[in-house]
């Protein structure tokens, strides 16, 4: 070995006497230079991507400049505490909308979330092999993409139709067919995410599947859950189509003889932006920007009050 | 070889103050055990409701358009007048509106939301971060050394936040600035090349371009997030072979890591394609409701999800079933896609982590 690479080793004056290897070749031609056409088609199409991105940005920030513009003008406190105004009406607000959203979206919290985590905790318990559990999760991620609308049509069927009237809870219901995939993934996610060191350690000191999945699974995978359940919140907030003939609207508050009642057409932000944005009245226009702009800023808060969850996990 | 470890010192557990082996590990007792059967079960019958639930909304939906589809049958799907007086419903221009509008909006969606997900996936913005830090000989700092890692954070939610403001919110943009905004331009292109088929009609207010334009826009996000997920996921190894080769970088791109990745592309572009297809309350309100089949993009049209939202609420008895019936052909066409989506991502991630 050592001997053949001395013998390669050329003496000094090889070296000098040697044809250059380079003879011949222009260097310039490796060197990438912006004039060549192959670089030049590179640099070009990095602007343009540049450029298609930042175009790709330009309407998220016309829409939250536009609803601070026009949305912000009107925002006063009697918004949230008055009922939305009758055609000609100068002035009201929408407090009924915020209390029925938030009624509903918190209804259709309570259905997804029991249901959603037990059913990451299966999935992420199952094996890898099991038929049913792919197919659980395949049906989850093809709820993902169902058409918000067709969960308003089957509550329409399966609820408002039964119980013979528009409702919070048939409202409700319809968001939770929303919330229900993606609480479903994120919580898989999370807890498969979980190390298997720590589920083998629990159940080796004993420890039932339940007793690991509540007491390591759950607690470990907490962070990754809210974050996912937040997003779903998120999400269902600003749903419209599922409430358009479940939930109806409302001009009046969520109650009956003085006390709550979820079985009456009930207001929501999202029905009451589409309700008045059609409306030939100057004052309905404005309260629909009002209400966009509150309605936003509840989703982006809830969206960010998520990923705060996952990000203390991350540094963790 | 290690040593066996040393038994003679392990002299049993009571040395250790408090130790008591009996509550340290211990089987399970026989209420425990009950209890983790239950909870299996029910941890069994919650994942079972997901299937129910999809084979629950097709028969309740499907239940409830027998009744229409014995009266109108297949005559619904290709004919287009719908007079709720006369009892006469066809939802041809409705199944066409619903889907120019959602390949329209998928050309542009595509077209920017990959650009922006090789923008992401190829740090571009870090990159030129850096460079400028460096100019100023701080990219190393402690604070200024993080900004391009943040700016590239910053970027893929800002994208994300798109898909976050909800749809009506988009609708009511686009009624009050897009439509207004766009007209002038429409009307011109209507006036000087009104024979061109796209322009045949003037923009008088709502119509099938501005509602593509909003429905391009809450596409994006989707396609943006999974195809910079299926790109950065393309082995480092081929970029860095195409580079060693003198590929330059937009040739490793085209030639290297989009065909690599094409099929988680085409995944988000297919899962994309369904949520475009059921989106309804940004195409309520712009799309224009106007039964009317024609491929002018400034006329006003209507699609299967802005006809439910507009004609439910106010439906009566006999034109529920036939709504219903319309909802079934929409559920059939929506399965389809999300199901042919979600297959192509699902091999698309198993050739990945086959590699």
């Amino acid at each position: 070995m050592r001997s053949n690479e001395n013998a390669k080793q050329p003496t000094v004056a090889e070296r000098t006497t040697a044809p250059d290897p380079f003879s011949g070749i222009d260097l310039g031609e490796l060197e990438r230079s912006i004039y060549r056409p192959r670089t030049f088609l590179s640099v070009v199409l990095s602007l343009i991507v540049t450029a298609m991105t930042l175009t790709a940005l330009v309407p998220l920030f016309a829409v939250l400049i536009m609803l601070i513009w026009r949305g912000g003008q009107k925002l006063s406190l009697a918004l949230f505490t008055q009922l939305p105004p009758a055609p000609l009406e100068q002035g009201g607000g929408f407090g009924n909308a915020i209390l029925g959203t938030l009624v509903m979206v918190a209804i259709a919290t309570l259905i997804t979330v029991p249901l959603g985590v037990l059913s990451g905790v299966f999935l992420a318990q199952a094996p890898a092999e099991s038929r049913f559990a792919s197919s659980v999760r395949f049906s989850a991620k093809v709820l993902t993409g169902f058409p918000s609308i067709l969960a308003g049509v089957f509550a329409y069927g399966a609820i408002v139709l039964v119980t013979g009237g528009y409702s919070a809870i048939a409202g409700g219901i319809a968001l939770s067919i929303l919330m229900l995939p993606t609480i479903i993934l994120t919580s898989e996610s999370a807890i498969a995410m979980v190390p298997a060191r720590m589920k083998e350690a629990s159940i080796g000191l004993g420890a039932t599947g339940t007793q690991t999945a509540w007491m390591v699974l759950l607690p470990t995978a907490m962070p990754g859950i809210l974050t996912g359940v937040m997003l779903a919140i998120a999400r269902a907030a600003g749903e419209t189509a599922p409430l358009l003939f479940t939930a109806l609207f409302s001009n009046y508050w969520l109650s009956s003889g003085g006390r709550l009642s979820l079985m009456q057409p009930t207001a929501s932000l999202a029905v009451l932006i589409y309700n008045f944005s059609g409306m030939p009245f100057k004052n309905q226009v404005e309260l629909a920007w009002a209400a966009a702009l509150v309605l936003v800023v509840l989703v982006l808060i809830t969206n960010l009050i998520g990923q705060s969850f996952s990000r203390e996990q991350n540094l963790q | 070889m290690a040593s066996l470890p040393d038994t003679s010192r392990i002299q049993g557990p009571q040395e250790v103050k408090g130790w008591n082996a009996d509550q340290i590990w211990q089987p399970p007792s026989k209420g425990q055990r009950w209890a983790d059967f239950l909870f299996r079960r029910l941890c069994f019958a919650f994942a079972a409701t997901t299937v129910v639930l999809i084979l629950l909304l097709v028969v309740e939906i499907g239940a409830k358009a027998i009744p229409a589809f014995r009266e109108h049958g297949l005559h619904f799907l290709y004919s287009q007048t719908w007079d709720p007086n006369r009892g006469v419903f066809g939802i041809l221009p409705e199944i066409w509106g619903t889907l120019y509008t959602s390949l329209l909006a998928l050309f542009l969606g595509t077209l920017f939301g990959v650009a922006a997900a090789i923008f992401l996936s190829e740090g571009y913005a870090s990159e030129g971060v850096f460079k400028i830090l460096k100019l100023f000989n701080v990219q190393f700092h402690p604070f200024w050394g993080k900004l391009p890692e943040r700016l590239e954070v910053l970027l893929k939610n800002l994208i994300e936040l798109l898909a976050a403001v909800p749809s009506v919110v988009y609708g009511l943009w686009g009624l009050f600035v897009v439509i207004p905004l766009i007209r002038p331009a429409c009307n011109w292109l209507h006036h000087h090349f009104g024979w061109f088929p796209l322009f045949s009609t003037d923009l008088s207010g709502p119509g099938i371009l501005p509602a593509v334009f909003v429905l391009s826009i809450m596409i994006l996000p989707t396609i943006t997030a999974i195809s910079r997920n299926a790109l950065i996921s393309v082995p480092p190894k081929l970029r860095m072979a195409a580079y060693g080769l003198g590929a330059t970088r937009w040739e490793t791109i085209l030639g290297v890591l989009v065909p690599t990745a094409s099929r988680g592309i085409f995944g988000a572009i297919v899962l994309a394609f369904g949520r475009a297809l059921g989106e309804t309350m940004a195409l309520a309100m712009l799309v224009g409701n106007a039964n009317r089949l024609t491929v002018s993009l400034f006329s006003p049209a209507n699609t299967l999800a802005a006809l439910l939202a507009n004609s439910f609420p106010e439906a009566g008895a006999k034109e529920i079933p036939v709504l219903m019936y319309a909802a079934l052909v929409l559920l059939a066409i929506t399965l389809v896609v999300n199901i042919f989506g979600a297959l192509v991502l699902e091999r698309a991630t198993a050739e990945v982590e086959a590699k």
